[in-house]
């Protein structure tokens, strides 16, 4: 394990920003902390940088106890979401600020920078001033700077926070490729659960300080232990069981199995993620709900449709534009919407096997 | 400084627009050219020879000298405790931070002549501290350490008021970056927060300069105006134009204002070369 945080706790004033917090990211991964703002993302990262000191709670870097090991001996690598390169130096005198600071041999240095700036495709740029450079190229000399002093993990603090939207996705895919390359363990903040997908090898989901859920991003979004991580990431559906109709009786034995038998009359709520409905026009031997199409949205290959059930339910289904076209549906239809599969949100009476999240598929 | 751009691009040639401009550009002309090119003219109309006699003179060149090297003096340590000062209103939380704050402003409200009297009471032959000063050998008030102490009065809130907004606005993420790299306290300070600060220091200390050249007030009390002692070149100016000595007064007058703009000039291209590199 490069990176071992155990309960770790930090409060500012009267905000308890980090709350018994436990992770270990295993040598050479890419991990996202992954989280709104406000969950104390970035608070865990800047204490295990030694930026910040923790209330409570150690941190481990490669094995070692570094929780009163002063940020300067850290051997971290940092990279900040608004580069904080040095401004009144070159490309080329930012990268060499690390390698100078250890006083290693003036060849060693040169051949250095020459090698990073070429690993983040700069070469041509040394003699250039920060200001001189678009966002992405800022933040590409601020990686290679933090990657000088061969650091044992790397820290990212939102590190495509402040690019736009085009250069932030050639970076994202570019920095995927530049960890296969380096495999320098790194963990990096994010609030985009995109971002923290595309990118990440796993991923810690926070909130209020506390962590939700830790994984691989698939096994995040398929098994979600909590309200919260299924809503946060990416879109779902809240809907009542009770409003679930189903005229012929089919076969609902391993819910009621989870739930107890009377799960269709009581209070429970299921999520389904907008992808994971079908609509027809009549009912058949699938559970559904009874729905009226409110909206349609085409989203080129997808058609996002906003239904109403029971009159005051919302519900959201991304159907395929050509399904929509072969059931030609419009705006006030009246439709059938079954589920293939959902994720229960209320404290099930039981739950077989782990405690873990429970997904069921009909 | 920075220049001021106009926001509005293409000549309005409306009747109104025309004498608006015409209105400022002649003032600016009557209130500031005007009375500095009556004294270039005045001072140089009586010949080079004249001139160079005048700024040459044995009295004038001493007090060029002294006006100059007590100035530098001020900057030096204006600098240091400036920025140190900037320092603290910013990066520390304690007790009295806002009266300190407060009170920095207060030189450039106390009339000069009140700074100089102030500063006689304080150090003068007669008082307890010039007394105790005087019996290790140290006289402060007729002598150059007085007008150092004068200047410092007058100009201490200069390299303090513009480091201070810069040192607030600074990112201290470069400060952590440097530190996450392995670079000390003091080895971040050094190459990583004083090259930010520089063009601001470099500001206040030009500004105290200036002042510093020009100071009279404050200056003719605590110096006591001896020729080739404590007389500084405003006061030689004073002095020449009050015994008859035109020609004198306008030569002397004219290489201060010299000076005085080449430190102004000096200040807008560093701070040119200085955007520059930073891309504003």
């Amino acid at each position: 394990m490069s990176i071992v945080v155990e309960n770790l706790s930090k409060r500012f004033g009267t905000f308890q920003a980090v709350s018994d917090v436990s992770f270990e990211v295993p040598t050479g991964q890419l991990v996202a902390l992954l989280g709104p703002s406000g969950s104390g993302k970035s608070t865990i990262l800047r204490i295990i940088a030694g930026l910040e000191d923790p209330d409570t709670g150690r941190v481990s870097l490669t094995g070692e106890d570094a929780t009163s090991v002063p940020v300067q001996r850290r051997g971290v690598g940092f990279v900040f979401q608004h580069y904080a390169l040095f401004r009144h130096m070159t490309v080329r005198q930012n990268v060499a600020f690390g390698l100078e600071v250890r006083k290693k041999p003036k060849a060693e240095i040169e051949e250095k920078v020459e090698r990073l700036l070429k690993l983040v495709q700069l070469h041509g740029y040394a003699d250039r001033y920060p200001s001189q450079l678009s966002g992405g190229q800022r933040q590409r000399v601020a990686l290679a700077r933090s990657l000088a002093p061969e650091p044992k993990v790397l820290l990212l603090d939102e590190p495509f926070g402040a690019l736009d939207a085009r250069v932030r996705d050639e970076l994202r895919a570019w920095l995927r490729r530049l960890h296969d390359e380096v495999h320098v363990t790194s963990l990096f903040v994010t609030h985009d659960q995109q971002e923290a997908f595309e990118v990440s090898d796993q991923v810690v989901v926070l909130n209020h300080g506390k962590v939700e859920q830790y994984g691989p991003p698939q096994q995040l979004y398929e098994r979600p232990v909590s309200p919260f991580v299924a809503q946060f990431l990416g879109q779902v559906n809240v809907l009542p069981m009770k409003a679930l109709w189903n005229p012929q009786a089919i076969d609902l034995k391993h819910i009621q199995e989870a739930f107890g038998s009377d799960v269709l009359n009581t209070e429970e709520a299921v999520y389904v993620r907008p992808h994971d409905l079908d609509i027809h026009r009549e009912p058949n031997t699938r559970p559904c709900w009874r729905g009226r199409i409110e909206r349609l949205t085409p989203l080129g290959g997808i058609v996002r449709i906003d239904l109403s059930i029971n009159s005051d339910e919302r519900l959201q289904i991304d159907l395929p534009r050509d399904q929509q076209l072969a059931l030609s549906l419009v705006q006030g239809d009246d439709v059938f919407v079954s589920p293939r599969s959902f994720t229960p949100i209320g404290p099930p009476k039981q739950i077989p096997g782990d405690a873990a999240g429970t997904f069921y598929t009909i | 400084m920075a220049s001021v751009e106009t926001t509005r691009s293409g000549g309005d040639t409306g009747l109104p627009d025309l004498v608006l401009r015409g209105m400022t550009l002649g003032y600016l002309g009557w209130m500031v050219v005007l009375p500095i090119i009556a004294l270039g003219f005045q001072s140089l109309v009586a010949g080079p020879q004249a001139f160079l006699d005048a700024v040459l003179d044995p009295q004038a060149v001493h007090a060029l000298k002294l006006t100059v090297v007590t100035a530098l003096v001020m900057v030096v340590i204006n600098v240091v405790m400036g920025t140190a000062t900037a320092w603290v209103l910013v990066r520390y939380e304690f007790p009295g931070k806002k009266v300190m704050n407060a009170l920095i402003d207060l030189p450039f409200a106390v009339p000069t002549v009140v700074t100089g009297l102030m500063l006689v009471l304080l150090y003068g032959p007669s008082s307890v501290l010039g007394t105790i000063l005087g019996t290790y050998g140290f006289s402060v008030i007729y002598s150059q350490p007085g007008i150092v102490l004068a200047l410092l009065f007058v100009s201490y809130p200069f390299v303090i008021r513009s480091v201070q907004p810069v040192l607030l606005e600074l990112d201290r993420a470069e400060e952590e970056a440097a530190a996450t790299m392995g670079a000390s306290g003091w080895l971040t300070f050094w190459r990583v927060t004083l090259p930010t600060l520089a063009p601001a220091i470099f500001t206040g200390a030009a500004l105290s300069f200036g002042r510093a050249l020009g100071e009279f007030g404050s200056v003719i009390l605590v110096a006591g105006n001896q020729p080739m002692k404590t007389k500084t070149t405003p006061l030689y100016v004073f002095g020449e134009i009050e015994s008859g000595n035109k020609q004198g007064a306008m030569a002397v007058s004219l290489v201060l204002l010299a000076l005085s703009l080449g430190v102004l000039i000096s200040l807008n291209l560093y701070q040119r070369r200085w955007s520059l590199e930073d891309g504003k």
